[in-house]
């Protein structure tokens, strides 16, 4: 019971990661394709999470946190390279 | 004491730059010894029984270095270093100590006598070949001694192409006799010629040993490389390419014949070659204009006739009683005439070098009337000359009519009538013997006196005595030929033709200076007359020689070949080399596909069996979706960010196939491994010149597609084709029991990473340390602005 309604839920997130993924190809601006990224990333860290159900086991959990820092710092990243058109910026000095 | 006399040269040879620098004295005086002093050791040797000595180089590959002396070794040791002290001591009075490099010419020349040394003794083919390739080198370095010369480079480069491509095919047929008999010695191939007899690769051997005798002897139509050798200073061309190099050929086919006469193939090829090559060069001596390249064509001319009558000599092998004896004497005939070619054209070079010396050209048009100029000079040519045309009372005549008689008798082996051409061409081509002998002689010294670059006068009488001692060898072995054929040619004829002779006495044969009125005579007389006949009418028949055209001959062959070896080529790998990366990718995957996908079928290696599969869920397929997408936006995305995007996400695609196929460890370091290469990439994109940053669809080539279509198909084959057919079970059992119990570790990945293959782990570290160091590199270690153009060339 609870594996076949994980699975639904699964096939749903794919379908979501699907959606985002024609938002990332069409996308007509630059932050609409990193905003479809970044949902793809945080729909990716709750399709871990679920597989990790099914398969009942918890290593997967650091791949969640690290999915979601990296989805975050990229996420970052890119909003400073629209910003600013630089990501690390150097120092004033040099 | 026998090995080291072979290495004596090339000893004496290290310390020339010492004498040539320290001593005043011309060095050639100090050179002089060593020829003496091994021609007196030869000599010393008349009479004796074969002897052997060897020094084992390899052992495991049967490598010896070896000196064999029997007869023929011996008859040809001695000819190498006696005529080597002759030209030796030509050459003092002919190089100029002041103007030329002494050390680097007496260098070469001892190199030289050491590999014809070696050549003639070795009983091993290894070190044979070796020494053969000796002599091609050091005749490469003398043929080019006045290396500031075009036409010296370019003779020497034709001789070096032209022998070493004979070597190295000879080479190719001794590796099939050592293959077939177990043995590198030549003496113990001798007790398999049955065996080598029935080897399918029997004629193969002979045509190949043979061609590398037929470059090497400069025999049709190989001749071509002699004539331009003739760059060489004079007492190289009178040395290498009349007396010893020239003969190595003639060597290597003697040596040889025991073993490859059985050969119908090999006989008839030597005695056609032979005949044609005789034929040719004596036709096409009196064309030319230079005295040494007079000479040249009738060395080729000459060595025809020796090739022609071992080749005689080898149909003793095919026939017996009777017949037999018709042939027996063809091999004694051919080593008699090298011993008197080597006399007589031995001086001819010499006096064509004291010509060149002393009036300073050695153009015969130009030269004429030196008769009363130049006394002892014309008497040396004149004896030669005539000896080498055959008349008595001079050794060329004697060894004319066994020749002679050689070819009449070659017809009786004949199996068809065409045989008869053999002795009409061979007195064709002596008539044309006579006729260029005559036109050397009175070119330079009857006639008028034309105006000279330099006062001729007789040469100095150092100069002189080498061709004088050769002339009066021609002389001498006219009356006395039999002291001569028995001390040194009867041993040779021994190892010629073993099978017929199993003593130096059972040869019963004596030459006589008058055997009677007989053919042989009768036909030497028709050559005078006619030769005679054919020498005054010169200037009317002179023209058939520009009947043919300059473009169709042998030369151009050759040009035209080196001209395809060299540009063509170029052009060859202009056209696939095209500089261009695609270009490469193309060759390279198209031969990957070629090469798999023909493997597969040919060794029925596909198969497709779901046996082993595991079942496919909903969300395999979903994902499977996902990552063909994001595949499919890379190639046709619109601008590189979207390519980009589309790539990462590709790449976390992937990491979710690792979470779904139980690899945790595999999915962390691909989603942060993918993190940061996207944002490489994006550097990189950043960085491109706003020009070049073309927001275009890649365009479409149909080569490229169908390349990149076949790779995927022949990936796609192979994995599943592995993939049904696995035959062993997987190592990892072994992993799964030991992880804990042996390596005391949970993680299996990791174990395996740090403690099972841990070597794998270090240099993977390695890898990535190395990268980090050299994007550091790439970055700060820039040159100046004006050293870029060198980089980017």
């Amino acid at each position: 019971m609870i594996k076949g309604i994980l699975t639904i839920a699964l096939i749903f997130f794919t379908i979501t990661v699907v959606i985002c993924l024609y938002r990332v190809i069409k996308g007509p601006t630059l932050p609409d394709r990193v905003v479809a990224l970044d949902m793809i990333g945080v729909n990716m860290l709750s399709m871990i999470a679920i597989i990790s159900l099914l398969q009942n086991t918890t290593a997967y959990l650091e791949v969640i946190l690290i999915l979601g820092i990296l989805s975050f710092i990229g996420t970052i990243a890119f909003s400073k390279y629209i910003e600013r058109g630089v990501i690390i910026e150097r120092k004033s000095n040099r | 004491m026998q090995l080291w006399m072979i290495f004596l040269p090339v000893i004496a040879a290290l310390f020339m730059p010492l004498l040539f620098k320290k001593i005043k004295l011309h060095t050639g005086w100090f050179v002089l010894i060593v020829p003496v002093v091994l021609v007196s050791y030869y000599a010393s040797k008349i009479g004796d029984r074969a002897t052997y000595a060897s020094w084992t180089w390899v052992a495991d590959l049967q490598l010896k270095i070896d000196s064999s002396l029997d007869g023929l070794g011996l008859l040809f040791s001695i000819l190498i270093t006696g005529i080597g002290a002759l030209v030796v001591l030509y050459s003092i009075f002919y190089l100029d100590k002041t103007k030329e490099q002494l050390h680097n010419f007496y260098m070469y020349l001892l190199l030289f006598m050491t590999a014809m040394l070696g050549v003639v003794q070795s009983d091993n083919v290894m070190s044979l070949y070796l020494f053969w390739e000796l002599t091609s080198i050091s005749s490469f370095l003398l043929i080019g001694y006045w290396f500031t010369r075009d036409a010296s480079r370019f003779g020497a480069l034709k001789s070096m192409m032209i022998t070493v491509f004979g070597g190295l095919l000879m080479l190719g047929g001794f590796l099939i006799l050592a293959n077939i008999t177990g043995t590198m010695s030549i003496s113990e191939m001798l007790l398999h010629t049955t065996e080598i007899k029935e080897s399918p690769y029997f004629t193969l051997a002979a045509i190949l040993v043979l061609l590398g005798a037929l470059t090497k002897s400069a025999q049709f139509p190989f001749y071509i490389w002699l004539p331009d050798a003739m760059e060489a200073p004079t007492p190289v061309s009178a040395y290498l390419h009349s007396a010893t190099m020239v003969k190595a050929g003639i060597y290597l086919v003697a040596r040889f014949t025991p073993i490859f006469a059985y050969s119908t193939t090999w006989i008839w090829l030597i005695v056609i070659l032979g005949l044609i090559t005789l034929f040719w060069g004596s036709f096409f001596a009196t064309k030319q204009r230079d005295l040494k390249g007079i000479l040249a064509f009738s060395t080729v001319s000459q060595l025809g006739m020796i090739m022609s009558m071992l080749g005689v000599a080898a149909m003793s092998y095919h026939v017996d009683g009777n017949a037999e004896n018709v042939f027996k004497y063809a091999g004694f005939a051919a080593l008699f005439h090298l011993i008197n070619h080597a006399t007589f054209k031995g001086a001819l070079f010499m006096i064509a070098g004291i010509i060149d010396h002393e009036t300073g050209t050695r153009d015969i048009r130009k030269l004429g009337g030196l008769m009363s100029l130049m006394p002892i000079s014309f008497t040396v040519a004149m004896i030669t000359s005539l000896s080498m045309a055959g008349l008595p009372p001079f050794n060329g005549f004697l060894s004319k009519e066994l020749f002679f008689t050689t070819m009449l008798s070659a017809q009786d082996f004949s199996w068809s009538t065409v045989a008869v051409l053999i002795p009409v061409v061979a007195w064709l081509a002596s008539v044309f013997t006579f006729v260029y002998c005559l036109y050397f002689v009175t070119g330079i010294f009857f006639g008028k006196r034309h105006e000279l670059p330099k006062k001729p006068h007789e040469a100095p009488i150092g100069m002189l005595i080498s061709p004088l001692v050769l002339a009066s060898f021609v002389v001498v072995l006219f009356f006395i030929p039999n002291v001569v054929t028995d001390a040194l040619i009867k041993p040779a004829v021994l190892a010629i033709q073993p099978n017929q002779f199993l003593t130096v006495g059972d040869i019963d044969i004596h030459i006589s200076m008058w055997h009677g009125f007989n053919t042989e005579l009768l036909m030497t007389i028709g050559v005078v007359v006619v030769g005679f006949g054919l020498f005054m009418t010169v200037k009317h028949w002179r023209k058939v020689y520009s009947l043919v055209p300059e473009w169709f001959s042998l030369n151009q062959l050759y040009r035209r070949m080196m001209r395809l070896a060299d540009e063509d080529m170029t052009k060859v790998s202009k056209r696939y080399m095209t500089g261009s990366i695609r270009t490469y990718f193309i060759y390279m995957f198209a031969a990957i596909v070629i090469i798999v996908v023909s493997t597969l079928f040919m060794k029925d290696g596909y198969a497709f069996d779901t046996a082993h599969a595991s079942d496919i869920g909903a969300f395999d397929i979903a994902l499977v979706v996902v990552l063909v997408l994001g595949t499919l936006t890379v190639l046709f995305a619109r601008t590189r960010l979207t390519a980009i995007i589309a790539l990462g996400v590709v790449g976390y695609s992937v990491a979710m196939f690792f979470v779904l196929f139980n690899a945790p460890d595999l999915a962390l370091t691909q989603l942060s491994i993918e993190t940061v290469s996207v944002a490489l990439f994006l550097l990189a994109f950043y960085h491109l010149p706003k020009l070049s940053r073309h927001e275009a669809r890649l365009p479409f080539r149909l080569g490229n597609f169908v390349i990149a279509l076949a790779v995927g198909v022949m990936v796609t084959l192979m994995a599943l084709a592995s993939q049904s057919q696995k035959l062993l079970p997987s190592i990892s059992e072994y992993y799964k029991e030991t992880v804990y119990k042996e390596a005391g570790g949970g993680n299996i990945v990791n174990v395996i990473l740090v403690d099972y293959r841990g070597f794998d782990t270090l240099f993977e570290i390695t890898v990535l340390a190395i990268a980090g160091m050299a994007i550091f590199g790439m970055i700060k270690l820039r040159r100046k602005k004006g050293a870029d153009k060198n980089e980017i060339k």
